[in-house]
């Protein structure tokens, strides 16, 4: 018995004094820059510490849905987020050769922790919550959540809110689409959650979920033409009455890269871009009813 | 009684006071209770070696843990207890939604597999058919991902629209855990039946018994008893797996409940939550497989040679 | 041989694999007789045994009980072993019933006997056989002559009309042979029709009718105790019969 506690005891104590060293260390405290104010340092390639010098790397979820991308290839330059991509990009000096695009999944990139990207573009709207795990840009879209559903729903004539309250409502989880269901139409039978949008669509095509709610360009698009005989039930009031939802570029927290970015779609929504950008790619929001 | 001579070893159980109770009135020598005092005082010494180099050990390893650099902010983001407070209600909730589907579907499995096993074992020309049946469908559903099965039953079958099938994504989830889990469940129990030796069928048929009443008396009493801790292990594992139909859209389980609160607050407690919970329901399985097992599933041998 | 056998075994012939273990047997047992087996393991004794019994389906031959030829596929096979008992060299009781449990099985589940009734048949089985007391206990808290004797009135409660006994005692430790071979004595004073397998040549001599030498699948040799035992014509007998008593136990 003697023989063996020795080296299981250094063993223990040599454990224990390595496991401080896996422990995650402390991030530099980072001087929030706050989104949109003016900074002193320069914005050009040269100046901003990438992950690849000379090459902004860029994340987005895949598959990337329309209206935002086209054929799931984000380098084309085809689709609203695909081309505000770019345009930042153009601003901030980087021609389309120097932009490389990488895979992120749309839960891990409102996680705190060090990205594999520079910024990520995925329709992620600004949030006090987020906001304190990620950076975000100046919102470049103003945003409300839609009610989509299928001819021969129960939700097809739905015109209010009441109306929908007893029905199942589904969305992507972590989204505020989501939260736009919990807070605002409250329906009795709770919530229907699903891990992504392409799950939710084949249940609502089932009829397993009376409708599903979305922000409003993919809902135009998805009644227009991806769902078969979709319908566009309407939009919904803002979650929080007051405020305006808007998407953001999301970067790393503390990223020395965000005020130039925010910089970029200021300049953009200055000079009209993203005005016509919108006017290109995002069908007309018009024809849609609010909801109440 | 055998008693262990070899290295004296401390804190062995003394065993004249067992054969005290055999003999009552008799009483160790001198030299004998010289052996005792011995013993006790060498398993005294063990004991305090054993409390106080576990004391040591693991007070070093706590401190070490709380003491490096980043130990706040990870107890922060996985052990916050005010948010475990806060998340606790709603992934409870959606606890009852996993033990609920466990309970159902394990029972339906148990029904299933049991009866998978008993076409598969089915002896003679003529029913080959049912066996052939059996096999097919063991292979197909245990080599079939948990998460395909459930994709295809979950969205697949609703797709289709046939009259009078349902398309609530709970029971579809838990035909899907089922369809999977009987499969494994037919294996164990196919095992424990081609376990009883076939002297037991021999004798059971000399007695007069039919086929039939063959297994349903003598043999299959015998075989699930045998595999009572390998089923139970399977039993543990669907409680954890009921947990993915949730992918389906169904109610919201326990770690759907917690992806949600996680996602709003970015602090992973939640998930340590619903991990506490499920350990709270498969530990004292596991515990109660040991003691089933101990009482009723370790049977000797038919008498056998 | 008198006309009114009980059971008639002619021309067996059963093939295991590539071995044919018994070579075109016969056999009479007339009702009432005690005709002892004996023979080299490997003689085909067990077989034969099971033959009998219909657990195994024999490769050409015939037996008869009682007149009925039971190698016919068209025989209910359960119904003819309900009418004959066989106990095994391994006891083979059921190790999760009690020894209650054991006896009783059968006559319900077979014979339709109603649960009171065969618990008092079962614990009157015990009695003769001297173990009553134990009736609720399990076969693995009982001693090796116990349990046979368990096994021995498994079997008689079904009142066979014909005892199978394949290497009964072999298992056993000596002391505990004795009081198996006493209930075999006292059920031949009852009358029964047995069939027996054995090494024990003093219980042949002693309780036999006939005795039967088995040797190579075939009856090599066949007559009373005094004639086969005493006197063997065959020299495989012979041979046969001097390793027992070198090995002690004739």
């Amino acid at each position: 018995m003697i023989s063996y506690r020795a080296p299981v005891a250094a063993g223990a104590v040599l454990l224990a004094l390595l496991l401080p060293g896996c422990a995650p260390t402390d991030e530099p405290d980072s001087a929030a820059t706050p989104s949109g104010s003016a900074s002193t340092s320069a914005c050009a390639p040269a100046d901003l510490s990438t992950k690849t010098a000379g090459t902004l790397t860029i994340g987005t979820d895949k598959p990337a849905y329309s209206p935002w991308f086209v054929d799931d290839d984000p380098s084309n330059g085809k689709g609203f987020e695909s081309a505000v991509a770019y345009a930042v990009a153009d601003e901030l000096g980087y021609d389309r050769t120097a932009v490389k695009w990488v895979t992120a999944t749309f839960n891990s990139v409102i996680q705190p922790g060090v990205k594999p990207y520079d910024l990520d573009i995925n329709q992620f709207s600004i949030t006090p919550e987020r906001e304190k795990a990620v950076d975000f840009s100046s919102g470049y879209y103003d945003v409300t959540q839609a009610v989509v559903t299928v001819k021969g729903s129960k939700a097809a004539g739905v015109k209010t809110l009441a109306g929908l309250a007893g029905l199942k409502i589904g969305a992507q989880v972590g989204t505020t689409s989501y939260k736009a269901i919990t807070d605002v139409i409250k329906p009795t039978a709770g919530p229907k959650v699903f891990d992504d949008n392409d799950k939710a669509k084949l249940a609502l095509a089932n009829g397993q979920i009376d409708a599903l709610v979305v922000d409003l360009p993919t809902g135009l698009y998805l009644a227009a033409a991806d769902l078969k005989n979709g319908v566009l039930v309407g939009q919904l009031p803002a979650t929080t009455s007051g405020t305006i939802e808007q998407f953001g570029i999301v970067l790393e927290k503390g990223s020395s890269l965000t005020s130039c970015v925010s910089q970029a779609v200021d300049a953009l929504r200055g000079n009209g871009t993203l005005k016509t950008l919108e006017t290109t790619w995002l069908t007309e929001a018009a024809g849609a009813p609010l909801l109440k | 009684m055998t008693s262990d001579r070899p290295g004296d070893v401390p804190g062995q159980v003394e065993l004249h006071d067992i054969e005290n109770q055999a003999e009552p009135g008799w009483t160790p020598s001198a030299r004998q209770r010289e052996r005792d005092a011995y013993r006790r005082g060498r398993t005294l010494r063990s004991v305090l070696i054993a409390v106080a180099s576990t004391a040591v050990v693991g007070g070093g390893l706590v401190a070490g843990l709380v003491s490096s650099p980043g130990w706040d902010r990870t107890r922060d983001t996985f052990f916050n207890w005010d948010v475990a407070v806060d998340a606790f209600p709603e992934v409870l909730a959606g606890f009852w939604i996993n033990v609920k589907i466990f309970l159902i579907s394990g029972a339906c499995v148990l029904v299933f597999g049991l009866l998978l096993a008993v076409l598969r074992t089915l002896r003679g020309p003529v029913f080959w058919p049912l066996r052939a049946l059996a096999v097919g469908y063991i292979d197909l559903f245990r080599g079939l991902p948990l998460i395909l099965t459930l994709l295809l039953v979950g969205f697949g079958v609703p797709g289709l629209r046939l009259q009078g099938v349902p398309t609530d994504p709970v029971v579809l989830g838990c035909v899907a855990l089922v369809l999977t889990y009987s499969a494994y469940v037919a294996e164990v129990f196919r095992a424990g039946i081609e376990s009883v030796h076939p002297s037991q069928r021999a004798a059971a048929r000399s007695l007069g018994l039919s086929g039939p009443q063959t297994l349903r008396y003598v043999v299959l009493p015998q075989a699930v008893r045998r595999v009572v801790p390998p089923l139970l292990n399977d039993l543990v594992a669907l409680t954890k797996d009921s947990g993915l139909i949730s992918i389906l859209g169904a109610a919201i389980d326990a770690v759907r409940a917690a992806q949600i609160i996680t996602a709003q607050t970015f602090n992973f407690t939640p998930y340590v939550v619903a991990g506490v919970l499920f350990l709270l329901l498969t530990i004292p399985l596991t515990r109660l497989t040991d003691y089933v097992s101990r009482r009723y599933g370790y049977l000797p041998a038919g008498g056998h040679l | 041989m008198s006309e009114s056998a009980l059971l008639r075994v002619a021309g067996l012939r059963k093939v295991y694999g590539k071995s044919v273990v018994l070579h075109d047997l016969d056999l009479e047992v007339a009702e009432h007789d005690v005709v002892v087996l004996i023979g080299a393991s490997g003689s085909g004794k067990s077989t034969l045994l099971r033959c009998i019994d219909l657990l195994e389906t024999v490769d050409d031959g015939v037996i008869e009980l009682r007149g009925e030829e039971i190698t016919d596929p068209r025989v209910d096979a359960d119904a003819v072993r309900a009418r004959m008992g066989i106990v095994f060299q391994a006891f083979n009781l059921f190790p999760h019933l009690s020894v209650l449990d054991n006896i009783t099985l059968a006559p319900r589940k077979v014979h339709g006997v109603g649960r009171e009734q065969a618990e008092q048949r079962a614990l009157e089985m015990l009695a003769r056989v001297g173990l009553r007391e134990r009736a609720s206990a399990h076969p693995d808290e009982l001693s090796g002559g116990q349990q046979q004797r368990v096994a021995i009135a498994r079997s008689l409660v079904n009142d066979p009309v014909l005892m199978l006994f394949d290497e009964v005692t072999s298992a056993l430790d000596p002391e505990l042979v004795g009081e198996v071979l006493a209930m075999l004595r006292d059920l031949k004073t009852e009358g029964m029709t047995m069939l027996v397998a054995t090494h024990e040549m003093g219980f042949a001599r002693q309780v036999a009718d006939e005795v039967c030498f088995l040797d190579d699948g075939r009856v090599l040799e066949r007559g009373s105790p005094e004639q086969v035992l005493g006197e063997p014509q065959q020299e495989r007998t012979r041979l046969f019969l001097r390793r027992i008593i070198e090995a002690g136990r004739l």
